[in-house]
């Protein structure tokens, strides 16, 4: 690559779909002058499992359990979206119990993968102590997750109408340690994020999205936050127990006074973020009331109200990576959904990688790509293959694809 | 750690994971079993970023059809004595994605597999236990020679 050029060349690196930077099988290609990236080109579709069609050889309560598989990390916040998008078709009144219950789960999880992601942006940039530490952090989420779930990665705690496992008041002083323990590391990876000079050094100014472009790109969740929108479906629209609690937008400005966009301005967004978790779940424990945690308890009374439901339905959800847009439509003679449509959050948080690496080094791409936390195995849903044959879609294709698609979900 | 291993493989065991698809729940479990809490490393078990140095495979996922040539291509990457190890219930049966139209899978109709493990996700234990028995198909393999 060294070589001595005196006409001004570019040349192209691919990287993917099996690389040990990533974690999951995507493809770059990226332009490259001399160490700056030019341009860059996101080529999906490795991960593609037809999920969406295979709902539709599904019953609603075999869904559940295929949209929790469609990413590991975020297996509350699909099946989750899932059962908004049902029970807004179906109709169908949710005990208020269960939707504290529901929060807990959903803010639980959004703790575990956003310290999850802090660990794998340490090890981004080369520091494994911060990796192996935050994931023993982890690791205590994943218990409590364990003890309140019985699972620790695929819970199967959400259903239809509800939830499937009561807190019960012996099961308090556990939780309420727990939550103590994640506020005492919490003030150690602040500390560790946000006053270490290493860290400074790589994420201050670096993958800059601005507003602008954050608005332009449609970008959701800390990745959105952290460049200052005020986006958030918790707040914005109150479902399951929000309403109730005290939650406002979460902007890095909060803690730093402003806000640059950069991957340290991410950084802060989502550790402000858990801090913010663990104050939901004191909430929820504290105000929760007593009651039933399911409003139909029998399946099959169930399965029969759904199979005459002929309608459709939109269920948004704020998962740790911003908002997940799930739609469902049934038709009235079958019990499987007629079409089910989901819009991961990484989707849309995959083209503002563009302009963030536009310029960068190419030793910064691994954790500005990090740095929105990228979920491959949620998007990957536009690699058309038919007949054999693969089309591969440019990003302005890609582009109004996504637009098309959200013009579609929100008709 | 298993028993019945003899002198002869003597390297410590280095192990290239491979996603042909997944849904991260099996992988986040891989690292978590490279994590303090279990923390294989102290074995001698390592991640390795290059297949050209892994002594066993670690496939999660359903394998699609994209991925199918890029996993073939790892395994033949990988030195002589090697093992597959398939982690997860969609690489061993499909699991929920079954009969879907974009999956190639099981991985056992792609590559030969030695070790099966079970779960959606195997808890961090049983991919650890997984690791040893293919250990010792590696030590068989190293004493015949
Ligand atoms: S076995 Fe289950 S948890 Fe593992 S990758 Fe497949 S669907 Fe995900």
């Amino acid at each position: 690559m060294k070589q001595e050029t005196t006409t001004k060349t570019s040349y192209h690196i691919p990287v993917g779909p099996i690389h040990p930077a990533l974690k999951e099988p995507v493809y770059f290609e990226f332009e490259i002058s001399g160490e700056r990236i030019v341009d860059v080109n996101v080529k999906l579709g490795h991960v593609h499992r037809g999920v969406e069609w295979a709902s539709r050889k599904r019953n609603p309560i075999q869904v559940l359990y295929l949209a929790e598989r469609i990413c590991g990390i975020c297996s509350f916040c699909h099946p989750a979206a899932f059962t908004l998008a049902v029970e807004t078709a179906a109709d169908i009144q949710v005990p208020e119990r269960a939707e504290y219950l529901r929060v807990i789960q959903g803010e639980l999880e959004r703790i575990t993968s956003h310290i999850l992601w802090a660990g794998v942006a340490a090890h981004e940039i080369g520091f494994d102590t911060v990796l192996y530490f935050t994931w023993q952090i982890r690791e205590k989420a994943l218990d409590l997750t364990e003890y309140l779930t019985g699972n620790r990665v695929t819970k199967g705690i959400m259903t239809i109408g509800g939830i499937r496992r009561d807190i019960t008041p012996d099961m308090l002083p556990r939780i309420k340690k727990d939550l103590n323990f994640f506020k005492d590391n919490f003030e150690k990876l602040r500390h560790i994020f946000l006053d270490d000079k290493t860290i400074k050094m790589r994420s201050q100014g670096a993958g800059i999205l601005t507003k602008k472009d954050a608005l332009k790109l449609c970008a959701v969740g800390p990745t959105t936050r952290a460049s200052g929108v005020k986006k958030d479906v918790r707040v914005d629209t109150s479902y399951f127990a929000y309403g109730d609690l005290d939650i406002d937008y979460i902007t890095p400005d909060v803690l730093t006074g402003e806000v640059n966009g950069d991957v340290y301005d991410r950084i802060i967004q989502r550790l402000l973020e858990v801090k913010q978790s663990i104050g939901l779940i004191e909430q929820c424990i504290d105000q929760m009331p007593a009651g039933d945690i399911v409003s139909e308890p029998k399946i099959p009374k169930l399965m029969n109200q759904l199979k005459k439901v002929n309608g459709e339905g939109v269920g948004r959800h704020e998962a740790p990576r911003g908002e997940v847009i799930h739609y469902v439509k049934f038709d009235g003679h079958s019990e499987n959904p007629y079409t089910w449509k989901v819009r991961a959050p990484t989707y849309n948080n995959i083209l503002p990688w563009i302009p963030m690496l536009k310029g960068e080094q190419i030793a910064d791409i691994p954790i500005v790509a990090a740095s929105t936390d990228p979920c491959m195995s949620c998007t990957n849903r536009v690699a058309i293959v038919n007949d054999n044959k693969r089309y591969e879609l440019t990003k302005e294709q890609l582009h109004s694809l996504s637009v098309e698609k959200t013009r579609r979900v929100l008709k | 750690m298993a028993k019945g291993l003899t002198k002869s493989f003597k390297r410590a065991l280095w192990v290239y994971h491979c996603n042909s698809g997944s849904c991260n729940g099996c992988d986040i479990e891989i690292i978590a079993a490279l994590c303090p809490r279990y923390d294989v490393e102290r074995f001698g078990i390592r991640l390795v970023g290059t297949p050209r140095h892994a002594d066993v495979l670690l496939v999660t996922g359903p394998v699609t059809r994209q991925m199918e040539d890029k996993v073939k291509r790892v395994y033949e990457q990988m030195p002589d004595p090697k093992a597959v190890i398939c982690v997860g219930n969609c690489g061993n049966t499909g699991d929920v994605f079954y009969e879907s139209y974009n999956l190639v899978g099981p991985i056992n109709k792609i590559l030969p597999v030695d070790v099966h493990v079970i779960g959606c996700p195997p808890r961090p234990e049983a991919i650890i236990n997984a690791v040893a028995k293919a250990w010792v198909k590696l030590e068989t393999l190293e004493a015949k020679k």
